[in-house]
């Protein structure tokens, strides 16, 4: 078993329903959900890494790959897409070079689309880590990415 | 510790906040004013008054919902009415601190409007300023007064005093009582809620759950979010009169991921409750247990669907289930569970503190009361607003938004987001009610309203929610999973430029097809957009398949963008600016746009100075200019 849950399943003793707060601990720590994560997370459930996988497929928010030191997301809400959020997202695509949903080769950026963060007031909008950017323009956004390394 | 001492505890910290006699700042800082750069005006402003030697209480409040106008700060001196700032920047947040909090020169230039008793002169009241004047504030009447984080504010504003009142009261007492406030749910359907808490409540069985939904998952609606951070505890509040009506013991609030801020202000917020016996074992002393544990959503659109969203919380895949059994009589852990939404909970909360007849004396005679509305798109004044239900879509757009964006035409508000559809301009003087937007195809929703201006394409908007609602869909009801499908890949050709004839009526028919034969609220809803947009803008779909127009120029692959050989200054803006580097020229060389490399991004025609005013857009034709960069006309600037 990976060390370094024990501790997070020790929080879920007997708790029903704690499949999905496990996954996003689980996430958190380790960044993505590995194969034997999720096998670890199944033991520990007492099921299968079939229903664990099936469960967390279904949410948009657990990945299975090993994400980029930083996490571009790029807001295509209605109000970011009235006001230009789709021309962002190619520009940020041709920018660092991968596709939302990709990371880049030197796991420098991962990138992916949200369906809304809800700053529609600030549109259109994008987060990079932990940080929110408003009224973000083509020009403005290549220049933000070169903060970040 | 009674609640009379608590309340006049808190009164006091209140009012020694309000009568202090040292300088306040108020800072808005929920997380549209941390994205347009609150942080860095407070530190701008603590170091300067640092240096200045000053003390100063400095709050962080919630958002006023005048969100065009974050970073917002307020300043209050002992004995002057509190005065709002707007657009602030470090600079401006500098000559604050030297004119106004050194020198006593409130700056009226700067200012937008005082709030509170007394006047200043040169400044209007913030409350009769247009964008507030016509709403009426009581779901966020303490948004962006309160620390959010004190729960001793809530309670010096009357909070708490609802669920003292709720205690004395029997269950079937407080179900009246809501029944006759006429409240309807504000997820959007509109169910009456005291209908709905008694169902639960005569439901058999001992063990009961309630849920707060705050899987705000529209995109382009944020009044969850915004209440959620700024008043927490109305909400929390609301549940707890609500697990007293119902019999419920355990609560859950189900809130979606991407708002981190309103999770930790609820975990707070618990906290606190907790402290003062508003939430735990033998609640105040009445013997009623409650707790609420807080769920964190992980990203799927579909939870906020009820039964979906109790599989979600019991581990599932958030898969809707047919109803009946309704989740009134099987819900949670298959036990009888009572659902609403955010607003709903806190609509309880306060009609519980005025009483039936103050909450109803607001909205029509069907749609009771106040309904938030984040007021986005294209339209002056963005913000989340509040208004008696009724009030008509041109008051909310024209007088509180202040009309469409840079004095373009109104086409179409959408309400209601995937599942919503578009108001045209002749709904604009219709009342804003439940019943009046099902009628024009609408739903209310919970209260995502995006304006569309002439260059808002309709096509384009219903090929944006169609994509949405697939990429959403669970995938349990074939009409769904595949319809939603084939009707985006039309709409995408539509959009392409490739679309045929018949295209129109086959939408249509599957999007028909689609609300029937679905389970869930998502699959039945998912077409309006599409069918509310062919009803109102038909003439939009017939030009893109049979002209390969866009009239309202947004599709890429049916616009042009062009440089203007007798209006190019060749001032190299665009050409500097270009994303794509598709822009041909140099100095004294009149500017060209490489049609093959163009992305149709727009941004050389947003970059272009406006005296010069020479990149064009067209959509179905081909100007004739030049394929190279040519020296500029001699005798030209």
């Amino acid at each position: 078993m990976v060390e370094a849950l024990k501790e997070i399943f020790s929080a879920y003793e007997g708790e029903k329903g704690a499949v999905i707060p496990i996954l996003q601990k689980v996430q958190a720590k380790l960044g993505f959900l590995s194969p034997e994560a999720i096998g670890d997370i199944a033991s520990f459930l007492d099921t299968s890494s079939n229903e664990i996988f099936g469960v967390a497929t279904f949410y948009s928010q657990f990945r299975f790959t090993r994400p980029g030191r930083h996490t571009v997301h790029v807001c295509l809400g209605t109000a970011c897409h009235v006001k230009g959020g789709g021309t962002i997202l190619e520009t940020v695509e041709k920018e660092i070079g991968v596709e939302a949903g990709g990371t880049t080769g030197d796991y420098k950026f991962s990138l992916e689309r949200v369906a809304c963060f809800g700053s529609c007031a600030l549109a259109p909008v994008v987060v990079i880590d932990k940080d929110v950017f408003g009224r973000v323009t083509t020009s403005k956004i290549k220049e933000t990415l070169k903060n970040y390394d | 510790m009674t609640f009379e001492d608590i309340r006049a505890a808190a009164i006091n910290e209140w009012d020694s906040l309000e009568k202090s006699d040292q300088v306040r700042i108020y800072l808005g800082s929920a997380t549209c004013g941390r994205a347009a750069g609150a942080k860095t005006i407070s530190d701008e402003l603590e170091e300067e008054l640092q240096k200045r030697n000053i003390s100063a209480v400095i709050t962080q409040v919630g958002c006023i919902g005048s969100c065009y106008l974050e970073p917002l700060v307020d300043i209050t001196k002992p004995g002057k009415p509190r005065i709002s700032y707007g657009n602030m920047t470090p600079k401006k947040m500098v000559e604050l601190v030297d004119d106004y909090i050194v020198n006593d020169n409130p700056r009226p230039d700067l200012a937008l409007g005082s709030i509170g008793e007394g006047s200043v002169e040169g400044i209007t009241d913030f409350f009769q300023t247009p964008m507030l004047k016509s709403q009426v504030r009581i779901i966020l009447r303490n948004c962006g007064f309160i620390d959010p984080e004190k729960i001793n504010h809530y309670i010096a504003r009357g909070g708490y005093s609802g669920l003292v009142r709720t205690l004395t009261m029997t269950p079937d007492q407080v179900i009246e009582e809501l029944k006759k406030s006429g409240l309807r749910g504000r997820g959007g359907a509109g169910f009456p809620t005291g209908q709905k808490w008694e169902f639960c409540q005569r439901a058999p069985g001992n063990e009961k759950y309630i849920i707060c939904n705050a899987d705000e998952g529209d995109p382009g609606a944020f009044m969850n979010r915004s209440l959620l951070e700024g008043d927490p505890h109305s909400v929390l509040e609301g549940m707890v009169i609500g697990s007293h009506a119902i019999g419920a013991s355990q609560g859950y609030i189900y809130c979606r991921a991407e708002y981190p801020l309103a999770i930790e202000r609820l975990k707070i917020a618990t906290d606190q409750m907790r402290k003062y016996g508003f939430l735990g074992k033998n609640i105040m002393g009445t013997g009623h247990n409650f707790e609420i544990v807080i769920k964190e959503g992980a990203g799927a659109f579909v939870c906020g669907e009820e039964t979906a969203l109790m599989a979600s919380i019991e581990g599932k895949r958030g898969m809707p289930r047919p109803r009946p059994p309704f989740p009134a009589i099987a819900g949670l852990w298959g036990k009888p569970t009572n659902i609403n939404n955010v607003e709903t909970w806190a609509a309880a909360a306060v009609i519980m503190q005025r009483g039936w007849e103050w909450y109803s004396q607001f909205g029509t005679e069907k749609s009771k009361g106040t309904k938030t509305f984040a007021l986005v798109g294209k339209i002056e004044r963005t913000g989340l607003i509040e208004v008696p239900l009724g009030m008509t879509l041109r008051s909310i757009i024209y007088d509180i938004g202040g009309g469409v964006l840079d004095g373009k035409e109104f086409k179409a508000a959408q309400t209601g987001g995937p599942s919503g559809g578009c108001l045209p301009q002749s709904n604009l003087d219709s009342p804003v009610d439940y019943e009046s937007l099902a009628a024009a195809g609408s739903i209310m929703g919970s209260g995502g309203m995006i304006v569309m201006d002439e260059n808002t394409c309709p096509v384009d908007i219903a090929r944006y929610f169609i994509s949405f609602t697939q990429g959403e869909s669970c995938g349990k009801c074939v009409p769904c999973r595949l319809g939603t499908r084939q009707m985006q890949k039309i709409l995408q050709r539509i959009c392409n430029g490739n679309g045929e004839q018949g295209d129109i009526e086959k939408l249509q028919k599957i999007g028909e097809t689609v609300k029937t034969g679905s389970l869930c609220g998502l699959g039945q809803t998912a077409p309006n957009p599409v069918l509310t947009t062919i009803r109102y803008f038909r003439d939009d779909y017939e030009a893109h398949i049979h002209d390969k127009k866009c009239p309202s120029l947004t599709c890429k692959d049916l616009i042009r963008f062009y440089i203007l050989p007798d209006k190019c200054q060749a001032c190299l803006i665009c050409l500097r600016n270009c994303p794509a580097e598709a822009i041909l020229g140099g100095k004294r060389m009149i500017h060209v746009i490489d049609q093959d490399k163009c992305t149709k991004c727009g941004t050389c025609f947003d970059v272009c100075p406006k005296k010069f005013d020479a990149v064009v857009r067209v959509t179905g034709e081909k100007l004739d200019v030049p394929d190279e960069p040519v020296p500029m006309l001699a005798g030209k600037a």
